[in-house]
């Protein structure tokens, strides 16, 4: 579905990914774990088209993205969920689901586009009785499933997911990585950035490690948490080991 | 005259004028929602409503298709300033775009200048100028045909942002510029829409205003530093503070003129500006 091949990508002179080709097929979860400023964003950033200087290639269903503009790349079917809870704060929640399929205004009808807030709601309840109230004052776990569920009303082919887990309590978190499993079942293909490597490895099928803008090790997730390297350096410290890598 | 019906006069034209205040508030409030950017042309935008409307019922055309015609014609300034001294500067520094907007100001005032000399023109008044008296004070149908049109495009602004998906897009952008890029915005889009619907609003201002205090092509400056002083006193970035720094400035402007001296008209505005800002740095409704 998705193949990224060779790409580099730069902010001025400073080079944040060096080469790298990954690829993503149908129905698949594929984690991208890494440390802190590995190039794990800059990657998901330059999918959607906002890294202006990238070079390589990224396409999807052969369809190549790069040169494209952030709006064609999400009518092309790609919606990602940056990193850091962006919400549209003063907006409503509802607005904010609205928003999330703001391309398919032009196209379609509002009755459909009703029906799929129904269906984010079933998904996310805890929306459905907030819906009146600004995004701000949102917990910060029922704000990234506002984010989740408006990145969805675009009815996005590939869902790019930044750390969703950051910040949130353990309970939160687990939700959260509940509901990754359930759009995993509903036949949504994602890839999932994590820092927190055991949890992105309990959940894909596939796994990619990324160390300073270049991908050193790739596999099944079984192979990625047996290998010795990984967890020596991802899981066997845990978070605290990890930030210091 | 009574000191009583004194007050009600001053008042009445008080808040007519500022209902003209508020909107240019509007229009600065719309762009800088948007873009970050204060648009110091605002004024000319004003200006151009009005001039071009009087050259066009000149020619005899029927007073409300003039009207009509001159917004249209002002949303296409509008939108060719953006295109043309805004969006080719891709990642130009905000203070470098307000530079712009200056230049610009100055700019249209010269071919303003050039195109319809320097004497004063009016628009005739909408439906004739027999006044009529209301609690001691005289009012003329103009101040009401001024208040009415000022609320209608509160509400339809009201509306627009509200229940339009490009409304409620241009309030995204506002809020959180990379997330409405990823959900398919064209954020640069908005900002066109934003400069678009500025130029309407103030043309819309020029236009009614004109048959009470006339245009001319260097009303402009005086009526845009207004209007900015009443989006800094209301709170800048707040469209409920624009309207009430308006009407609050035209009121307490026009108190000033009638009791003090009409003299210091232009100084009232500024000394209740920076008593505001001394009191409330962030202006009456402004959020940190
Ligand atoms: N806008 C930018 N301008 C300049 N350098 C940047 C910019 N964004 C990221 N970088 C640099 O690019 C490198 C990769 O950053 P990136 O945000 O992709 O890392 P990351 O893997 O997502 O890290 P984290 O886990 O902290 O989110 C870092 O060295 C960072 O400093
Ligand atoms: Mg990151």
């Amino acid at each position: 579905m998705l193949t990224i091949r060779n790409l580099e990508a730069y902010y001025g002179a400073i080079q944040a990914l060096k080469g790298v080709s990954l690829h993503v097929l149908p129905e698949e979860i594929v984690c991208l774990i890494g440390a802190n400023g590995a190039g794990k964003s800059t990657l998901l950033h330059a999918i959607s088209g906002l890294v202006p200087l990238a070079k390589g290639e990224i396409t999807l269903d052969g369809v190549s993205l790069i040169g494209r503009s952030p709006e064609e790349i999400v009518s092309l079917g790609i919606s990602q969920v940056p990193e850091g809870r962006q919400i549209f704060t003063p907006l409503t929640v509802l607005e904010n689901l609205e928003l999330g399929a703001y391309q398919r205004f032009r196209r379609e009808r509002r009755r459909q586009i009703s029906r799929e807030i129904e269906r984010i709601f079933q998904l996310f309840p805890v929306l459905k009785e907030r819906r009146s109230q600004p995004a701000g004052t949102l917990s910060g776990g029922e704000q990234q499933m506002l984010v989740i569920g408006r990145a969805l009303m675009s009815k996005p082919k590939l869902l790019l997911l930044d750390e969703p887990s950051m910040g949130l309590a353990p309970i939160v978190a687990k939700e959260i990585l509940q509901i990754i499993r359930d759009l995993r079942e509903s036949g949504t293909t994602i890839l999932l950035v994590e820092q927190n490597a055991k949890m992105a490895l309990s959940l894909a099928d596939r796994g990619y490690v990324l160390e300073t803008g270049k991908i050193i090790l790739e596999g099944e997730t079984s192979e990625l948490l047996q290998n010795r390297e990984v967890k020596r350096a991802y899981l066997g410290k845990g978070r605290k080991g990890f930030l210091e890598e | 005259m009574t000191t009583y019906s004194q007050v009600v006069q001053y008042v009445i034209t008080g808040i007519t004028i500022g209902g003209i205040y508020a909107l240019i508030a509007l229009g600065f409030t719309i762009i800088y929602n948007t873009t970050g950017i204060i648009n110091f042309a605002q004024g000319e935008f004003v200006m151009l409503g009005g001039m071009i409307a009087v050259s066009l019922a000149t020619t005899g055309l029927p007073l409300l298709c003039a009207a009509l015609l001159s917004v249209l014609l002002v949303t296409a300034v509008g939108l060719l300033f953006e295109r043309l001294a805004i969006h080719p500067l891709k990642g130009a520094s905000i203070i470098t775009l307000i530079i712009i907007t200056i230049g610009a100001s100055i700019f249209l005032k010269g071919v303003a200048m050039l195109i319809w000399g320097k004497d004063a023109v009016r628009l005739p008044s909408f439906s004739g100028d027999k006044p009529f008296h209301i609690l001691g004070a005289t009012i003329l149908p103009q101040h009401l045909w001024i208040l009415g049109i000022t609320l209608s495009v509160m509400l339809l602004l009201h509306l627009f942002f509200e229940y339009t998906i490009l409304g409620k897009a241009m309030r995204a952008s506002a809020a959180n510029r990379l997330a409405a890029t990823l959900v398919g915005i064209n954020v640069r889009k908005m900002a066109m829409c934003s400069f678009a619907l500025s130029a309407a609003i103030g043309a819309v201002a020029g236009i009614i205003i004109s048959p009470v205090t006339f245009s001319s092509y260097d009303v402009g400056t005086m009526l845009g530093l207004k209007g900015f002083c009443a989006a800094i006193i209301g709170g800048l970035g707040s469209s409920p503070g624009a309207i009430l720094g308006g009407f609050l400035l035209g009121i307490l402007e026009s108190l000033g003129a009638g009791f003090l001296s009409s003299s210091y008209k232009d100084a009232t505005a500024f000394c209740i500006l920076l008593t505001v800002l001394f009191l409330r740095p962030r202006g009456i409704l402004g959020r940190p």
